[in-house]
């Protein structure tokens, strides 16, 4: 507060005065965002529909890619409520107990963060496949985990494992334990406590969190493409089938599957910034609301 | 509600927060847990919530053991430092939100919300039932965790740091306010500061922690004039120290002797606050008499009087005299002590 009403007072500071400095730099970041970001996006597009709008057609309605956006869709309806309730349990039990194992508990959320996804892959792999630690007893058992949608599931929640704790925990971790303290010692259950006090503080992290999960669900590549084998129709998701096109020198195809997947992250990050708008719209009105009177209000820092 | 604390120790990883404390609180009584940061008040207060367990000892609310009953179920209001308001609830539901949740008594829609507006009422926040936490002042929201407090029917009240956040003005208001609050309800009542004024001003009894462990409790007036401890003496308000030796149960300081009766004789601390200094300037006419010789080094004016800042044999001391009296930095005069507690060194 005392250094913006100073910064105010001596005329904003900024680096590089100067205006052509600035344009320069503004002008840099526009040219760098549009040949890195908006080009690749716009040739996405526009080499979907090279062949025409049959060409892009036909490989939406091809059984092929429609298995695929089923696929794809089905691993992201399991794995991202899974991972949902993974990450709320991890972050409360982290952020509002102590317990022993709590530092290691959080260094193993962090793995799948640095571990790259094909190494990912490789080890269920090796937990699963046949030469793997249960290969033989999944086999006996006929259970068929690796180059099926199971395998494809459990790969795409190890890598997207830490996405909803890592929103989660910083924010409960700030809030501390007094909100639960306050519920509990008015009568609060857990589960009371949980539904009427942690989830409504914690929400607009928690969709925040859901929908980077889902986005890197729905466009894992790497660890889903060791343990679906590819096979064509059945375990191909939508950028595994992308791939596949490509390599088939169906370049107008693979464009017109990379559209629709485009076209869904780009409704992601919308939805994000509109439930960011919101989240942060609802604070400022709750804080610029008239208050009591400036004289008290003035009293409030602590 | 009698609360009796037997024997209570807890310990945090290696730090012994709580030594060992006995306590009982007289039901209805006011009482204040004061010391300094690290002395566990805050740790008693939480294990007399519930929202800790004690490794040793006993925890009771009346005939009943309480010290395992978890703070759900335990009947106690507690007041947090820095409230701990629901900030997605308004005024009214963070109030409303004890009834709606107890299971034992459940109430009626109706009965809830007549009980928020004589809550509101109670704590003066009538109008305010619609706000939000972050739409009120410190005071009010103050006013407002209290309330909720206060609607789940608790047998014990506890306060941690409750005036801590807010400026002196809001303070002084607040203390008055809840002391009336106390009149009125007659519910035990434990809290917990850091300021002795808050504390001798507030309660019926305060009890002085140090270190994990009871170093005094009394009445605000005993434990004012029959401080027990440097310790104690020092903690409650201004003082100052001077080295001296005791000898026959009399300690000489300049041409006084000082009473000290049952002291061993040895170095020993005097103790003296700033009200217990007399000025006896040498131009002022009055008899100087026995005293410490003393340069005034500053005078200070403040609305009620003037401090005096004076050197004495090396030692720094204050006192203040009546806003009338003529002295000036260079002055000497004579120091006269009124009281006194001495504790060997």
């Amino acid at each position: 507060m005392a250094s913006s009403t100073r910064s105010r007072r001596m005329g904003p500071v900024r680096v590089g005065e100067s205006p052509a400095v600035r344009r320069t730099l503004i002008g840099l970041v526009l040219a760098l965002s549009a040949l890195v970001i908006v080009a690749p996006l716009a040739v996405i597009a526009v080499e979907a529909f090279s062949k025409g709008f049959g060409v892009f057609a036909a490989t939406i309605a091809h059984p092929d890619t429609r298995s695929a956006v089923v696929m794809t869709l089905v691993t992201a309806l399991i794995a991202v409520p899974v991972n949902t309730l993974f990450g709320i349990a991890a972050a409360w039990s982290i952020t509002k107990f102590d317990f022993p194992g709590r530092g290691l508990l959080l260094i193993l959320i962090e793995i799948p963060f640095s571990v790259s996804p094909i190494v990912a892959g490789v080890a269920y792999l090796f937990v699963y496949g046949m030469q793997g630690l249960f290969g033989a007893f999944l086999q006996d058992a006929d259970i068929k985990i690796l180059f099926a949608l199971p395998g494809i599931v459990l790969a795409s929640m190890f890598v997207t494992a830490p996405f909803v704790a890592r929103e989660l925990i910083p924010l409960m971790q700030a809030q501390g334990r007094d909100l639960e303290e306050a519920a509990a010692s008015l009568g609060a259950s857990g589960w009371q406590t949980f539904f009427s006090v942690t989830l409504p503080n914690i929400k607009w992290a928690l969709l925040y969190g859901v929908i980077l999960c889902n986005a890197r669900v729905m466009g894992e590549f790497g660890a889903v493409s060791i343990v679906s084998g590819n096979i064509r129709g059945q375990t191909n998701t939508l950028p595994l089938h992308i791939e596949l096109l490509y390599h088939d020198y169906q370049t107008a195809g693979a464009f017109s599957a990379a559209l629709i997947l485009t076209v869904i992250a780009v409704f992601t990050i919308i939805a994000k910034a509109l439930l960011e708008r919101r989240g942060a719209g609802r604070v400022r009105a709750a804080t610029l609301a008239p208050t009591a009177g400036p004289a008290e209000a003035a009293k409030e820092t602590p | 509600m009698k609360i009796n604390l037997d024997h209570v120790v807890k310990t945090f990883n290696t730090f012994r927060a709580v030594h060992d404390v006995s306590l009982s609180v007289e039901s209805g009584e006011l009482v204040a847990l004061l010391g300094p940061s690290g002395s566990g008040k805050t740790t008693l207060l939480r294990m007399v919530a519930g929202l800790e367990f004690p490794d040793a000892g006993q925890i009771r609310f009346g005939e009943q053991d309480a010290t395992q009953i978890p703070v759900r179920e335990r009947g106690v209001g507690f007041v947090f430092q820095h409230y701990a308001l629901f900030p997605h609830l308004s005024v009214a539901d963070n109030i409303a939100f004890g009834m709606r949740t107890a299971r034992a008594a459940r109430r009626s829609k109706a009965e809830i919300d007549a009980r928020v507006e004589e809550l509101l009422r109670l704590v003066q926040l009538s109008s305010l039932g619609n706000r939000f936490p972050a739409q009120i002042s410190g005071g009010q929201r103050q006013r407002v965790a209290l309330a909720r407090a206060l609607a789940v029917d608790p047998k014990v009240l506890l306060l941690d740091e409750p005036f801590g956040a807010l400026d002196a003005n809001v303070r002084r208001d607040l203390r008055r306010w809840l002391r009336e609050i106390h009149a009125e309800l007659g519910i035990t009542t434990l809290f917990v500061t850091h300021d002795q004024e808050e504390a001798l001003d507030l309660a019926d009894r305060v009890v002085i922690l140090q270190q994990g462990r009871i170093v005094q409790q009394g009445t605000p007036r005993a434990v004012t004039r029959q401080p027990n401890s440097a310790f104690v003496m020092r903690f409650l308000g201004d003082t100052h120290q001077l080295s001296a030796t005791a000898k026959g149960g009399q300690v000489t300081l300049g041409d006084l002797s000082l009473d000290a009766t049952g002291l061993a004789d040895g170095p020993v601390d005097v103790f003296v606050r700033p009200a217990d200094l007399e000025w006896a300037g040498q131009g002022s006419g009055d008899q100087p008499g026995p005293g410490l010789p003393a340069t005034v080094t500053r005078v200070i004016d403040r609305p009620g009087a003037r401090r005096l800042a004076v050197s004495f044999e090396g030692h720094g001391l204050e006192l203040d005299v009546a806003p009338e009296v003529e002295v000036a930095a260079g002055d000497r005069g004579r120091l006269r002590i009124l009281r006194s507690r001495i504790f060997p060194a």
